[in-house]
């Protein structure tokens, strides 16, 4: 991976500048770079990780493992990209194994996402099963662990 | 009355004891003052920690832990655990290009300054001299001291990039120089050895007979160039020992290991120091050092970019400031010349440390011709490294 976007992976804040530095680069470079992948799709956007545990909402996560019957034409895609065009579905993968379709879920209420399922997820032709995982809390995501890891205290100066 | 009954301050008290006269003879490590007024101070940002500032990998300490709940709590073998010694062995030939023999060429020690320590004591006669660049890790002297052999450092400065070269060793060997010590990449001038350097200086060694001792911890970390190591030139690996650890590459400094490769008769004189000094290396550590060799690539990987990245930013930051800097090509330490300012380097790290809140380490610390120049190290959270680089701005622009 070009490291200009890893770096941005790790911290989509980071400066041109800041960026144009550790890359010895330009920062017109730099800038013209991360233009080009918004432009072509490469850069999809830009995000807070945020801990939503430590956010008193009211708010319920969960996941579900979908199997489908794939079509003749469209294969799975066409399925996904109807179940993707709900706003309340966070992420949503093709999988290998004994499901299809991994589906990242919210909702205000266990009601709610019941709901999603059994009226909206469920009747979706094609649809064949669903099986829904409630998310209790959040260890790491997004490869960032919630919790601080504490750190040891470094001496001030080694040798 | 029994003798054993005696009040205290009826027992014989001898006036004082005195320190061997070659220990007296050392001074305490520039570091070690530098550290005792840094220790006092709060909030300052620190550009003088010789360590990884990232944790050890976690599949590391995790092979650790797992070895401690599976009761791995014995002494080794005085060599080592002979799996660690083989994944040394398949290391040091994948990447270095040299052969060592598992059983009888390979020592475990309690990192690199155990090793060096070992390999100075096991060849040194009182009075053998010892050639080595300067400026230097703060123990190379030390240790020869105490091995009872004569420091002999070869100066470079920023006009040679702090490389050694054939004819600055000429004019330092004598008779009695047995030995040739050389740490590149190298703390804390960040200097490389150039391909045709180090043929010159295998040659040098060569055809004087020198055993060549070459503390290699910086190796995984070089940022323009392949590393290329001495002991790989031809001839070289008879006369060398070669030093390497866990340390730098793997952000292990805590765990304490290292290791030395060297001809069997070097490698059983070292053992017999290390089995009645030190019996062995720490056992979770050597396991821990087994993980890393094994899975750490895509660590090394990782952090050589970071590091690489953070060495960019301090360079152009010391570039814009004014300050004369040799490109480090490895470690993580840039050493930049500060002797325009009419302050020794020691004044100048107090003063940027007491105005500022800075700290970097006086070049004096790592000998004579360190002065004139400051160790800034960046293995430091960028953050950091850009505040403190503001910070030097302003202290350099009041001078």
């Amino acid at each position: 991976m070009d490291e200009l976007l890893r770096l941005l992976k790790t911290n989509a804040r980071a400066s041109a500048a800041d960026l144009a530095a550790m890359l010895n680069l330009s920062e017109e470079a730099v800038r013209e770079r991360i233009a080009d992948y918004e432009k072509d799709g490469t850069i999809r956007g830009y995000q807070a990780i945020v801990n939503d545990d430590r956010l008193d909402l009211d708010r319920v996560q969960a996941v579900i493992e979908v199997k489908i019957t794939p079509e003749r034409e469209g294969g799975f895609d066409r399925i996904a990209s109807r179940i993707g065009k709900f706003p309340e579905v966070e992420s949503l993968f093709l999988m290998s194994g004994t499901y299809d379709l991994l589906v990242f879920l919210h909702g205000r209420t266990l009601r709610d996402i019941a709901a999603f399922v059994s009226e909206k997820l469920a009747t979706i032709e094609g649809v064949v099963s669903t099986s829904t995982h409630f998310m209790l809390k959040t260890y790491k995501t997004n490869g960032v662990l919630m919790d601080k890891e504490p750190t040891d205290e470094r001496l001030k100066v080694t040798p | 009355m029994n003798d054993s009954k005696l009040p205290h301050d009826a027992l014989p008290v001898p006036s004082r004891f005195d320190i061997a006269k070659h220990l007296q003879a050392v001074p305490r490590s520039g570091i070690r003052d530098f550290f005792e007024i840094v220790g006092t101070r709060k909030d300052i940002i620190s550009l003088s920690i010789g360590e990884p500032d990232f944790p050890t990998p976690w599949h590391i300490r995790e092979a650790s832990v797992y070895a401690l709940d599976r009761g791995a709590t014995a002494y080794t073998a005085n060599l080592g655990l002979l799996e660690l010694r083989r994944e040394i062995a398949r290391y040091t030939r994948e990447s270095f290009g040299a052969e060592y023999d598992p059983g009888s060429e390979i020592l475990v020690t309690v990192g690199v300054s155990e090793a060096l320590d070992l390999a100075l004591r096991a060849v040194l006669n009182p009075g053998d001299e010892v050639l080595y660049h300067e400026p230097c890790y703060v123990s190379y002297a030390p240790l020869v001291q105490f091995a009872h052999g004569v420091p002999v450092p070869v100066a470079t400065s920023r006009d040679n990039g702090f490389r050694l070269d054939r004819a600055m060793l000429e004019a330092k060997l004598t008779p009695r120089t047995r030995v040739l010590m050389l740490n590149y990449p190298n703390n804390p001038t960040g200097a490389i050895l150039a391909p045709d350097n180090t043929r010159d200086i295998a040659a040098f060694a060569c055809e004087h007979n020198l055993l060549v001792v070459t503390d290699e911890i910086y190796s995984e970390l070089t940022y323009d160039e392949p590393r290329c190591s001495i002991v790989a030139e031809p001839g070289m690996k008879e006369r060398t020992i070669f030093l390497n650890g866990f340390s730098k590459a793997w952000a292990m400094t805590g765990f304490r290991v290292g290791y030395a490769c060297a001809p069997p008769d070097l490698t059983e004189a070292m053992m017999k120091i290390h089995q009645y000094t030190m019996l062995c290396a720490p056992i979770l550590s050597q396991k821990a050092a087994i993980e890393a060799l094994r899975s750490g690539g895509n660590d090394l990987a990782t952090m050589r970019e970071a590091y690489r990245q953070r060495r960019n930013v301090l360079r152009k930051g010391l570039e814009d400031i004014g300050l004369p800097c040799v490109l480090p090509g490895g470690a993580f330490y840039a050493f930049p010349y500060i002797g325009d300012f009419g302050l020794s380097s020691q004044e100048f790290a107090v003063r940027f440390l007491e105005e500022e809140k800075v700290a970097c380490v006086p070049g004096s610390a790592f000998g004579a011709s360190g002065e004139g120049y400051l160790r800034c190290a960046y293995a430091a959270d960028l953050d950091d490294i850009r505040e403190a680089l503001r910070r030097l701005a302003a202290f350099a622009g009041r001078l």
